[in-house]
């Protein structure tokens, strides 16, 4: 792993402020402060005020984290509770 | 029964339940108008049974005919995929969905893409079909194959409630819904998807019976109307899905007086001269070979000669063979073809099931619109059904044909040569007319005589006629009925000739008597006029005779005169001459 070369670009994907929104970002900010440190870049879309961008990224559940660098693209879906299976889930550690 | 009361009450159901057409032939008529509007329906059924297609249809349909935006969320094809599917059915899907009137959108799952940790919902779902529904105005739209989510996300539960939510969330949105289900194991859909839907479920289903498949259409439930509840075949073709609704099989149909010819004079002339009843079913059975195709073909071309149009199902020969046949006969078939009143139709009975062909034959007519129609021969149906099926598609048929007043006529090949007693395919109590073609063995040649067996509602002759095909056409012949039986072919001809022979022999025979009678009279007038001779000679005889007599008895009388006066001594001046006189 070498995490210095990489760059890391997250989508969050929400519909409003609701408790699972709310719950998936700070999820999801305290795992990249803790392992991505200066390399990540979070983009939080809110499909209420922008529907038309769930298509593109085949939006279902929501919330969802789209890692759309480094490729593939993988989804999570859920609040990201279990940190181990977001790490494992976005490639940060290995499995 | 059912479809009784659809036919009855169409519109009052309307008020209770307002229902959206689908505009899929058929499918309107059995449903009384089409599926629950604002509502969403399931169709389920087996993979390739045409769910996929039959809810794009209702998209396309409703966004072509009926001004209903529609959209298309397919779980399992890419849109351009489904373009092209569809494409074979005369949709262009992308064409409409440049003009805003539908919105394929594909839903993409791949489990490996996807991880799942804590608690989610489908709203990301919601907010993409609600924007889809949204941005073109959609009142239609179509969930193909919402159960796709399954296989892509774990959470049972979650996905539970979140589809009912999602079905509850398209009535409120006051969508007509059609959601499609892949049939599962002893249930209508895999995950039992028909617990959400209840206000209409549509069951498409796909059987190989005998090597030969039928697709099959039921309403399984349609809550708060009338629907027929049978089995409906339906047939996917390039103009889309066309259900066959079984015709009622009520007695009330129309009926006219008006004649068809039947294109053979002669036989016209055995129906009271006018030929059969227009929209009635005609069976012309008979063993092979005896020209029941050649009837057919008369009947057709008739009817293209006046002027109507003829649609002919050819189940055995290809048209050109068909028509390089008739040529044989005198008849030419290529002309009508080519000034479209002949419409052949040619297909294999194994091609498709009886319904099948029921289905195909009931859309030929309605585009044809022909007045008279050939199935030949109904026999070799039999191929893909049993009796009992055969005749029930015919029944079907025929009650439909009269519905539209076409006339039909069935050639049937009878395997057995006594056929009196065998009712054709059964179908013989449903015709009007049965013309009976059949093989008269005699005298070491084979001629076909041709009989009326029954004709409803009209004069018919109950005479056996020779049925002659030369190569100028049919005809009648009347058989000969003679001392020694019924006479054909060439033992009828034997016979005209004996009869002509001796009609010369007795001609011969008065010609000779009346030469005697004017001898006899010549004779006889010759002795009259020498009678007449002699007895003139006599009377001149008799004259003479008289005369004398008279001359003398005058001289006499002067005689004595004289005397007188010489005894009285006058003088006598004249004795002298008398004297000389005598």
């Amino acid at each position: 792993m070498k995490l210095e070369e990489k760059k890391w670009e997250l989508r969050l994907y929400v519909a409003g402020k609701t408790p699972k929104s709310v719950a998936a970002f700070t999820n999801l900010k305290k795992y990249c402060e803790e392992h991505l440190q200066g390399q990540y870049r979070i983009e939080v879309i809110d499909l209420l005020e922008n529907p038309q961008l769930a298509e593109g990224d085949q939006i279902l559940a929501i919330p969802t984290l789209v890692r759309k660098v480094p490729e593939p693209i993988r989804k999570i879906i859920g609040d990201l509770s279990n940190e181990e299976k977001v790490l494992v889930g976005l490639n940060i550690i290995p499995v | 029964m059912s479809k009784q009361k659809i036919n009855s009450k169409p519109s009052a159901a309307s008020p209770l339940l307002a229902k959206s057409p689908t505009g899929i032939t058929g499918l309107d008529q059995i449903t009384g108008g089409g599926i629950p509007q604002g509502r969403p329906t399931l169709i389920c059924g087996d993979a390739g049974s045409g769910k996929t297609l039959m809810s794009v249809e209702f998209i396309v349909r409703g966004a072509l005919q009926y001004g209903e935006p529609g959209v298309i969320m397919a779980f399992e094809e890419r849109a351009d995929e489904l373009a092209t599917n569809v494409a074979s059915l005369g949709f262009d899907l992308e064409k409409l969905q440049a003009e805003k009137k539908i919105r394929v959108d594909h839903v993409h799952i791949e489990r490996s893409e996807i991880e799942e940790t804590g608690e989610y919902d489908l709203d990301g779902l919601f907010i993409r079909l609600g924007h889809a529904i949204d941005s073109i105005g959609a009142k239609r739209v179509v969930l193909d194959t919402i159960e796709n989510l399954f296989s892509g996300l774990s959470n049972q539960n979650i996905l539970r409630s979140e589809l009912r939510r999602l079905f509850h969330w398209l009535k409120d949105k006051g969508v007509t819904a059609i959601i499609t289900g892949e049939r599962g194991e002893g249930k209508l859909t895999r995950q039992g998807l028909e617990e959400y839907v209840s206000d209409c479920v549509i069951l498409l289903d796909h059987r190989v019976v005998n090597q030969i498949s039928t697709r099959r259409l039921r309403i399984i439930k349609y809550r708060g109307t009338l629907h027929g509840t049978n089995e409906y075949p339906f047939l996917i073709d390039e103009e889309g899905i066309s259900v066959l609704p079984v015709t009622s099989l009520k007695l009330e149909k129309p009926v006219g007086s008006k004649r068809i010819p039947s294109g053979i004079k002669a036989m016209d002339e055995m129906m009271g001269g006018q030929g059969f009843y227009r929209g009635a079913s005609v069976l012309v059975s008979g063993t092979a070979g005896t020209g029941k195709t050649s009837i057919a073909a008369y009947f057709a071309n008739e009817t293209c000669k006046n002027g109507e149009r003829c649609l002919y199902f050819a189940f055995e020969e290809s048209p050109q063979q068909i028509i390089r046949n008739m040529r044989s006969i005198d008849l030419h078939l290529e002309k009508h073809v080519k000034s479209g009143l002949l419409k052949f139709q040619s297909a294999r009975p194994t091609l498709y099931g009886l319904e099948m062909h029921l289905v195909a034959i009931h859309k030929e007519i309605k585009k044809f619109k022909p007045s008279v129609i050939v199935l030949d021969p109904i026999t070799n149906l039999i191929t893909v059904g049993s009796m009992g099926e055969v005749k029930n598609m015919l029944i079907r048929l025929i009650d439909f044909l009269q519905e539209e007043q076409i006339t039909v006529m069935f050639t049937a090949l009878a395997l057995n040569t006594n056929v009196t007693e065998q009712t054709d395919e059964g179908v013989s109590s449903l015709v009007d007319t049965w013309l009976l073609v059949r093989d008269i063995e005699f005298n070491g040649e084979r001629n076909r005589g041709m009989y009326i067996m029954k004709s409803r509602g009209m004069k018919h002759s109950n005479q056996v006629r020779e049925f002659v095909i030369s190569d100028t056409g049919l005809d009648l012949v009347e058989v000969y009925l003679g001392p020694d039986g019924v006479l054909t072919g060439s033992a009828r001809e034997a016979q005209r000739i004996q009869e002509e022979t001796g009609e010369a022999i007795r001609n011969y025979a008065v010609t000779r008597k009346d030469r005697e009678i004017v001898r006899k009279r010549k004779v006889l007038e010759s002795k009259i006029a020498s009678l007449n001779s002699e007895f003139e000679s006599v009377e001149d005889e008799l004259n003479k005779v008289y005369e004398e007599e008279e001359l003398r008895k005058e001289v006499m009388n002067k005689n004595r005169e004289v005397v007188t006066r010489i005894r009285r001594g006058e003088k006598l001046d004249n004795t002298p001459k008398k004297t000389s006189k005598k």
